[in-house]
């Protein structure tokens, strides 16, 4: 199992709805079926995801993230999940605000661009660092938005959006001591559990 | 009918008809005292009835949906692309029915058949029938069938709408529900094409209010020109360009010529048909207008006009939808002008406000309307797929 999916799925409640933004295969929401129970649906727009969710049984619509959310209704799922999908996104901030008023809660996750190896790579060679997580060139990467765990921070504060957790992991998903103090630096991946700080009226 | 045509087919089919002595209240107070539904079936009830799929047909449509009539047969069904062993709606794993829906013209009663009461041919004196009619017809073959739910029931454009209003009317009879290249109703666009449609052929003089039967005329020229109406929006201005721009003119001697293949390779100067697209829609409306009835076209197009399950819900189609207890699954097709891709996304956004478990495809195809109809490799694996799926969930979940 991804070792991202596993951390996921401790926050998600039993018998709740769970909406995942850019569901791929449906990995995520066929496991919350199956141990959670969870009512489900998942958005993809790549045609060979969209048919492997079909073949596993997972609610699946064909839906681009980038022309919104607004045909889903205030507070009509549970938990909206956004997994390595935020940086590919036109425009990141309104997505994460839409998911919650969509969703009680939100868990996002997103490579973390402050990572020591990124740095070096930047500082060192001069160039848009490429590594086995991220093979693509600057103009045809489908990662238009990258952001640090620092940077995600902050939009969260300005955003009046209140992290109920941050989990930043190394590539295998695990934390370490180094990661604990230097999130930013050492972290590859980040996942957050959002929610929002006041009730809306 | 030829040895490439039958592979993967279901082979010779028969029709079956049933005779019904319960009368129908229809949607406009009328009632039918009885009447016949023709039917066609594919593939093998099992012991638990829970393998069967209802075929519901469009507006030129039949029960005729796969197979052949006879080994002279040239013609497989309509939905034979979808319909056969091993195909999307594979008849190795599912027992297929589909019936011709009533006020057609193709041994279900309706306006071209004898009236038991006048001993005359119904003619314009039969009933204006809607969705909800043919469902609740529909719902009366599954009881004499014994098929208490429907594993599915799907269906492309009209047939689709009927699909929705199974998954209203009758929420505990079907797991599933697949509506392919629909809309929640007509718009006022839909409906005018229609108009033009009925007005070709009420002023047909060989029409005689309806009742050309009994004249032993039928009104060629009217209904031609409605099916001519018809036949562009079910397909797509690039699949217009692609069937009549085959051959490099004098005019465009470079690449496309935007579909304007010429008849006879030059302009006659005249009111003649010049254009392969011409000659075309003249042959098609033609060809269709000696094998329909225009009485039935007239009917299935207010059917169409009149179908809006949302009207007993203030306009709210979600509400209409809460009752609904299966699982449904929405395709449209990209370049569908005539019900498009907005107009599916309208229904998946009604059943996600009500909550219901509900999958959507948005497949992208150059062939209009018609594109449901066509063995679209995205599209039928994903029917083939889900379909498989859900036999899984009925048997596994059976108590």
């Amino acid at each position: 199992m991804r070792p991202d999916l596993e951390i996921i799925q401790k926050w998600i409640e039993p018998k709740s709805r769970v909406l995942d933004l850019g569901c791929g295969d449906g990995a995520l929401l066929t496991l919350l079926k199956k141990n959670k129970r969870v009512d489900s649906i998942g958005l993809e727009i790549d045609a060979a995801n969209i048919q492997h969710c079909i073949k596993n049984g997972v609610n699946v619509i064909e839906q681009n993230l980038d022309k919104g959310l607004s045909n889903f209704e205030t507070d009509s799922f549970d938990t909206v999940v956004l997994t390595q999908t935020l940086q590919a996104l036109s425009s990141p901030d309104k997505l994460i605000e839409e998911m919650l008023r969509i969703g009680k809660r939100g868990i996002v996750t997103f490579p973390n661009f402050g990572n020591w190896r990124s740095r070096i790579y930047l500082a060192s060679k001069g160039r848009m660092p490429i590594s086995k997580f991220m093979p693509y060139q600057w103009y045809n990467t489908p990662n238009i938005h990258f952001c640090t765990v620092k940077d995600f921070d902050e939009l969260c504060a300005n955003k009046k959006i209140k992290v109920l957790t941050r989990m930043v992991v190394d590539a295998k998903h695990k934390r370490n001591l180094g990661i604990g103090i230097l999130p930013n630096l050492l972290g590859e991946t980040a996942i957050y559990h959002l929610t929002r700080k006041k009730k809306r009226n | 009918m030829n040895d490439s045509l039958t592979k993967n087919s279901v082979g010779i089919v028969k029709p079956e008809k049933l005779h019904f002595n319960n009368s129908l209240e229809l949607k406009s107070g009328r009632v039918l005292p009885a009447f016949d539904l023709i039917f066609e079936t594919y593939g093998e009830l099992n012991a638990s009835k829970s393998n069967a799929i209802l075929v519901c047909h469009a507006l030129s449509g039949d029960h005729h949906a796969a197979g052949f009539h006879s080994s002279e047969d040239k013609k497989a069904g309509w939905w034979d692309a979808c319909i056969g062993p091993g195909k999307a709606i594979d008849t190795n794993v599912f027992f297929v029915v589909c019936p011709n829906n009533l006020g057609g013209c193709a041994g279900s009663t309706g306006p071209a058949v004898i009236n038991p009461e006048t001993g005359n041919f119904f003619g314009p004196d039969f009933p204006v029938v809607t969705v909800s009619d043919w469902v609740n017809s529909q719902a009366m073959l599954a009881d004499k069938l014994r098929i208490s739910k429907w594993a599915a029931v799907i269906g492309g454009s009209l047939g689709g709408m009927q699909v929705l209003r199974w998954a209203i009317s009758y929420p505990e009879r079907l797991h599933s529900a697949i509506c392919i290249a629909a809309a929640p109703k007509l718009s006022a666009q839909n409906i005018a094409f229609n108009e033009v449609a009925r007005q070709s052929i009420t002023n047909d003089p060989d029409f005689c209010d309806g009742r050309y039967l009994e004249k032993g005329t039928y009104p060629k020229r009217g209904l031609t020109l409605a099916r001519m109406v018809g036949h562009i929006t079910y397909l797509s201005d690039n699949a217009m360009r692609a069937k009549f721009g085959k051959t490099v003119s004098d005019f465009e001697k470079e690449g496309d010529n935007f579909g304007r293949d010429l008849r006879d390779g030059k302009l006659s100067f005249g009111f003649n048909v010049d254009f392969e697209v011409e000659s075309y829609l003249h042959y098609q409306g033609e060809r269709f207008s000696k094998n329909f009835d225009a009485n039935t076209y007239l009917l299935m197009t207010k059917a169409l006009d009149y179908f809006d399950p949302s009207s007993d819900f203030n306009g709210d189609l979600s509400k209409a939808f809460s009752v609904s207890n299966c699982k449904f699954l929405l395709v449209s097709f990209s370049t569908d002008w005539r019900f498009p891709p907005e107009r599916s996304r309208e229904i998946v956004n009604a059943l996600l406000k009500t909550r219901k478990e509900v999958s959507y495809l948005e497949i992208e195809a150059d062939q209009g309307h018609d594109a449901f109809l066509m063995p679209i490799p995205r599209y039928t694996s994903a029917l083939k797929s889900y379909l498989y799926r859900l036999q899984d969930e009925i048997e596994n979940n059976a108590p």
